[in-house]
């Protein structure tokens, strides 16, 4: 519940950003040099494993082993294109974006739903259900984790993505409610009464006003529930136990603890299945950087 | 499904404006039933995902069972007394207490200093902050595979040591337990300070510019200036993120989980209170039991949080929680 005060901070921020951000980036001195060599020296540290598993699956495994720290020579592609050619990281791939996309379409659908109505309409009890969400950040996953199996047993989704889906959607919600209200809430009533004098549905109201200025919200909130589901472990290390039906998580671990001797071949899986996440990450870092604090100027 | 719902909402919000219409007591039926259709959905599967099972878990946990057919084998709180008596549980209750600890230490002071950094006028922020950003947006599996190969004793870590000539850090970085517990405590930071960068360069983004002005016009130095300015004003951000932090730390399962393995995280003295439960509940299928330290778990978290917001945070969350909803904040 603590991210409240954050967001709410961050609403009033975030209808005057575009301007704030350009005025000060049209002469940025070049200042101190020590600066620049303590921020080389932190971010080697934030991306030399990146690199060393990234470089590592462009190695052979005697490589490795002669000169476990070293750089690739010659460079070798065979790890990679045969973890690419076999069936096992495709169907791994297939499943977490299934988990994925559906998590996040689903997360998002529901909260927009429910933020609406904590937005917009006036009501008692409305406090309570914001309360409700918000307490959720008091129920994280591992406390839940026992009895929540013991529900997807129950409901026979176990080994099924539905399985881990339904309990993604359930998590996600608590932080896309919170970060969603405010959006919505800031959206002027006057736009509101503006649309209806000039006519406009309501439908069109929702989808051609709400939906627009609620944007950054939405992307924001919609990225973090993507990255949430692709990089989530516990829940499927629970629920899922068939092969053909792991995400890319228990993957990479089957395949780690498979292929234990050859270290050239995990550094290749494992770098590949991060990609997807840093690759959507890098696209859409100005969105969630962005909209997480709703006060970060560019 | 929103289609009809926002057809049907017509009537609803501009209410005020056509206060005085004859359907008025339809209107109020038909407002009720939206909020119902379009916020019910949410609160069913929220409810019945997320707070159902914690108290399906404080339900199960008073019974010996093994997680087939219902509970019968009912045992008060013989479970309870179980966990707060093994020695296995109260160290990883220890290893738990001191990441809490060490976390809020070692990160916050860096990343108030690198946001500091970042504050300045530094070309490239955009970039530096992307980077930064990268281990946190990468999976804990792959954080942990690829710092698990890394640390092995023929691994790249000490490699690296003996040809810069520092053959004598060479360690057991995983397995010795003098050290394992260091090992993950850096991991943590690696994996976690992007994530407290952010807020902080956001916290101190926020704060108005005048005061800057004004402090530099005074003739305060930067460092006067950070002190008196920043700091202080940036307590609300510093607040928030060592409450994420401290709840974090509880939780964590899935590092330990996978660079110690199910059991060795005891040896190397790296095991926490998540792990235990798994260990315990869920790969010996005592689910009874699981259920019981899931309890602990939670009230543990619950205590520590509601005494963090009632002592240090009531202050920033008092208008964002209690906030009237009508009310105009902006």
């Amino acid at each position: 519940m603590s991210q409240v005060a954050l967001t709410t901070r961050g609403k009033k921020k975030a209808f005057r950003r575009p301007q704030g951000g350009k005025q000060k980036k049209a002469s940025i001195p070049w200042g101190s040099p020590s600066v620049y060599l303590i921020a080389t020296v932190l971010i080697a540290i934030c991306i030399m494993p990146v690199l060393y598993i990234i470089l590592g699956g462009f190695r052979s495994n005697s490589q490795i082993t002669t000169d476990p720290s070293g750089l690739p020579n010659p460079w070798v592609f065979s790890n990679y294109t045969e973890v690419l050619t076999a069936g096992t990281f495709w169907t791994q791939f297939g499943n977490s974006m299934i988990s994925a996309i559906l998590t996040t379409v689903g997360c998002v659908a529901l909260a927009l739903a429910a933020s609406y109505v904590i937005a917009r309409y006036e009501f008692r009890g409305r406090n309570a259900m914001f309360s409700l969400f918000a307490a959720g950040l008091m129920f994280p996953l591992t406390v839940a984790i026992t009895p929540l199996y013991i529900l997807i047993r129950t409901l026979g989704l176990t080994n099924s993505l539905a399985g881990i889906i339904l309990p993604q959607i359930a998590f996600a919600l608590p932080m896309t409610v919170i970060i969603l209200v405010p959006f919505l809430r800031a959206i002027p009533k006057e736009i509101e009464e503006a649309a209806a004098i000039d006519g406009s549905g309501r439908v069109g109201f929702f989808f051609r006003m709400v939906l627009p200025l609620s944007m950054p919200g939405v992307m924001t909130t919609g990225i973090l529930a993507f990255i949430g589901a692709w990089n989530n472990y516990m829940l499927p290390l629970f629920i899922l136990s068939d092969p053909d039906k792991y995400t890319l998580p228990l993957g990479v671990q089957a395949f780690a603890s498979q292929h234990s001797v050859d270290t050239a071949a995990v550094l290749a899986f494992t770098s590949l299945s991060m990609l997807p996440a840093l690759l959507f990450f890098s696209i859409f870092e100005r969105r969630i950087v962005g909209g997480l604090t709703g006060a970060v100027k560019g | 499904m929103t289609t009809t719902t926002t057809e049907a909402r017509a009537g609803a919000t501009t209410a005020p404006a056509r206060a005085g219409r004859p359907n008025r007591a339809r209107t109020d039926w038909l407002k009720r039933a939206e909020i119902i259709l379009l916020a019910g959905p949410a609160i069913v599967m929220f409810v019945g995902f997320v707070i159902f099972p914690v108290f399906m878990a404080a339900y199960y946990g008073f019974f010996r069972w093994r997680g087939f057919g219902p509970p019968t084998d009912f045992i008060g709180l013989q479970n309870y007394v179980t966990i707060l008596t093994d020695g296995l549980f109260l160290s990883a209750l220890q290893h738990n207490a001191f990441i809490v600890v060490m976390s809020l230490v070692l990160q916050g002071p860096i990343a108030i200093g690198f946001a500091l950094l970042l504050n300045q006028q530094v070309k490239g922020r955009s970039i530096i902050r992307v980077l930064i950003f990268v281990p946190y947006v990468i999976a804990e599996v792959i954080v942990g595979t690829g710092w698990g190969l890394m640390l092995q004793t023929t691994g790249a870590v000490n490699d690296f040591l003996g040809k810069i000539g520092l053959e004598g850090l060479q360690q057991d970085w995983i397995a010795n337990p003098k050290i394992a517990i260091w090992t993950l405590m850096v991991i943590i930071s690696w994996k976690y300070i992007g994530f407290a960068v952010i807020l902080m360069l956001a916290g101190m983004q926020g704060i108005p510019d005048e005061l800057y002005e004004a402090a530099a016009v005074d003739g305060a130095s930067y460092w006067q200036i950070q002190r008196s300015i920043t700091l202080p004003l940036l307590g609300p951000t510093i607040r928030i993120w060592a409450f994420l932090s401290i709840i974090g730390s509880l939780q964590l399962f899935d590092l330990v989980y996978i660079i110690w393995g199910q059991y060795v995280a005891d040896t190397a003295g790296t095991s926490t209170m998540a792990t235990y439960m798994v260990r315990e509940g869920r790969l010996t299928g005592n689910y009874g039991y699981g259920n019981a330290v899931a309890v602990v778990i939670f009230l543990i978290s619950l205590v520590i949080a509601l005494t963090y917001q009632r002592f240090v945070l009531r202050r920033d969350t008092d208008g964002a929680l209690t906030e009237k909803p009508g009310k105009e904040t902006t």
